[in-house]
């Protein structure tokens, strides 16, 4: 552990309720976010997350709840007093300062000496590698430039908790991608508290320890990236985070069918009257007539292939009517073997694939 | 013809006719501005260089600098429209900022009762303040059976009722560049000044003065430029005794039919007038009058 590890704080929400009008924007939302994790609130827009981070920032007074930032309860202390850093969504560099004159913005505020300033404004943008910049005026710069200048002014001053607000969705693609990285190894240096918001799930999975998914106001799920991919709690969490297929399944006596077809499953049964199978489209497997043996398998007739380069996408109708979505690699030469629509496959799908979940829908 | 020319002298000549359809445009505004402004103030010029016998003259500039009166007359615009122009920031800065706080359907409300003046005839505005001001006017006679003072005070005829006439027509040239600036900011700078450990009054001198400072700069100016030539308001309310340069041209004019002395003054004021765009152009975008946005 780094020594900032220790300087790290926990956060603690309890109940915390925020209505505007007849609207909730959260409902009594009761999160624990553990000292020096990463952890991104997820959602669609209009969910809640956005407000969350804005009562954890103290921008937005909830109507009620405890917001704990380690051992003290700060629900009612003025955004200036909370000394969280925060990396807003357009930046909000202050287009009248330079570059160093917004990192150290924080630094004069806290009457830190001058000389010391310096040696903290420089090794914030050496953070961020920008080490030089210290001069350059804020319209000299590029967006990706400018999203680290964003950062080295929220961490220059060593808060124990760094709020970022969809930090990277102005950039393009290429340089998302690399930040989402850089971003990730940043926090593993620096060891605060992180929490993040974002509607780009492949962006939460690439960067959480924890992912809180966040909808109506609710967290629907709170669970590592591994645990939400692969054990969603419910059809909105499926249906967010990856592209799945749903068919519907009933529970006859011990076990559960598909049609009258047995599934074999190596995952307890979720306890809930509605179930649903979840299929990843990169985790069942095509079966031509007559090839190997899968374990649970989907007989279906091909409705559309896709080609797209590195992968091929197929959607396949089963008998009683559902559509199955499933990727496969193309391999050189495999390309003039794609099946052809309105052929009959056999889908196959690993006992550990088969994964089902509570198919009731959330209640507001 | 080769084929890497393909098309290229027609679509010069494309360009050619549009260039001259826009300036066909433009002509009705050029000529415009040539017969009432490059004319007139040429010939301004022209008379200022004239003598009392008719020929060409440095009388009318050398009687500015040999009397001391003229001299006095320019301190004095100067101090009027300096007065005005820090008196309109005093009161317009906060009550933009006041108007940009508010929803904005309120605001706009407020904003029409800031223009309610600029509907009414300037003279009228001015008449009224007469009454209002006198030594048996409104704001004497309520302010002494108030208690607020004993003796009616002598607010008109002076540098007060001036000042009182001036600011209130002066206030809104710099409220609209100001509020305009004030609009224009978004509000996370606020917030991510907050965010970083400044106190609301902190943030507001450090983050939103310094950002308006462009719609204030272009107001004040505004304002201040207007000043410079302010006829009507000052000489009601002044009653003499608050003598400016735009009044001495009208002296010399209908008192003394000195054209030439008259047009000596005007060429200097619009030099001065010109000088301090120039200066101020050198520090703002002069655009920024006109927009009142960055």
């Amino acid at each position: 552990m780094t020594e900032t590890t220790k300087d790290a704080l926990p956060i603690s929400v309890r109940n915390v309720t925020k209505t505007y009008g007849k609207v909730f924007a959260l409902n009594d939302v009761s999160l624990d976010i553990r000292s020096g994790e990463f952890l991104t609130l997820l959602g669609p827009s209009g969910s809640g997350k956005t407000t969350l981070l804005m009562v954890l920032a103290g921008f937005t007074r909830p109507d009620r709840g405890s917001l704990k930032f380690g051992e003290r309860e700060v629900i009612r202390t003025a955004p200036h007093l909370r000394d969280v850093g925060m990396v807003f969504q357009n930046y909000a560099l202050f287009p009248h300062m330079t570059v160093a004159g917004n990192v150290g913005y924080p630094l004069r505020l806290r009457n830190v000496p001058k000389a010391e300033a310096a040696r903290r404004i420089e090794r914030a943008l050496e953070t961020v590698q920008l080490g030089g910049y210290g001069d350059r005026r804020i319209d000299q710069l590029s967006g990706g430039q400018r999203q680290r200048v964003a950062l080295a002014r929220s961490i220059v001053f060593e808060p124990r908790i760094l709020l970022m607000d969809e930090p990277l969705s102005a950039l393009d693609k290429k340089l998302r991608d690399r930040m989402q990285i850089e971003l990730r190894h940043l926090h593993e240096k620096l060891g605060m508290t992180t929490v993040y918001v974002t509607h780009d799930q492949r962006e939460a999975l690439t960067m959480s320890d924890r992912i809180a998914v966040v909808n109506h106001g609710r967290i629907m799920q709170l669970a590592t990236p591994r645990e939400l991919y692969n054990q969603p709690a419910n059809r909105f969490v499926a249906d967010f985070i990856g592209d799945s297929s749903f068919l519907p399944v009933r529970r006859q006596g011990d076990v559960v069918v598909f049609g009258d077809q047995k599934l074999i499953l190596a995952q307890p049964v979720p306890d809930s009257p509605t179930l649903l199978l979840m299929i990843r489209p990169e985790r069942i497997r095509l079966l031509r007539e007559g090839s190997g043996e899968g374990l649970n398998l989907f007989a279906a007739t091909v409705s559309e292939v896709v080609y797209q380069g590195d992968s091929f996408l197929l959607y396949a109708r089963t008998d009683d009517g559902s559509e199955i979505a499933m990727r496969g690699a193309i391999r050189e030469g495999t390309v003039s073997a794609l099946p052809a629509i309105g052929e009959r496959v056999r889908l196959s799908l690993d006992p550990a694939d088969t994964v089902l979940i509570d198919g009731e829908e959330v209640r507001r | 013809m080769s084929a890497t020319n393909l098309n290229a002298a027609g679509l010069r000549r494309d360009e050619a006719a549009e260039r001259l359809a826009l300036f066909g445009l433009a002509s009705p505004a050029l000529l415009l501005v040539l017969v009432v402004m490059v004319i007139p103030v040429g010939w301004l010029f022209y008379v200022s260089f004239i003598g009392a016998d008719g020929n060409f003259s440095l009388e009318n500039y050398v009687r500015m600098i040999d009397e001391k009166s003229y001299f006095r007359i320019f301190v004095t615009t100067f101090e009027v429209s300096l007065l005005t122009t820090g008196l309109c920031i005093l009161i317009g800065y906060p009550l933009a900022y006041f108007m940009s706080c508010l929803p904005v359907r309120i605001a706009n409300l407020c904003l029409i009762t800031v223009l309610l003046p600029f509907w009414t005839s300037l003279l009228v505005r001015t008449y009224a303040w007469l009454v209002l001001l006198q030594k048996k006017g409104l704001v004497n006679s309520w302010a002494i059976s108030l208690g607020l003072w004993d003796e009616p005070i002598k607010m008109v005829h002076n540098m007060t009722g001036t000042l009182i006439g001036m600011v209130h027509i002066m206030l809104p040239f710099l409220i609209l560049p100001v509020y305009g600036a004030m609009r224009s900011i978004d509000r996370d700078y606020l917030k991510a000044a907050s965010n970083l450990g400044a106190s609301p009054t902190r943030a507001f001198w450090t983050v939103f003065v310094p950002l308006t400072t462009p719609g204030l700069f272009a107001g004040a100016l505004m304002v201040f430029v207007l000043c410079l030539g302010f006829y009507v308001t000052p000489a009601v309310l002044g009653g003499g005794r608050v003598i400016l340069v735009s009044m001495k041209i009208v002296s010399n004019i209908e008192l003394f039919v000195n054209w030439g002395a008259a047009s000596a003054l005007g060429v200097v004021l619009l030099g001065i007038t010109v000088l301090i765009l120039w200066a101020a152009s050198r520090f703002l975008r002069l655009e920024q009058i006109a927009g009142g946005g960055h």
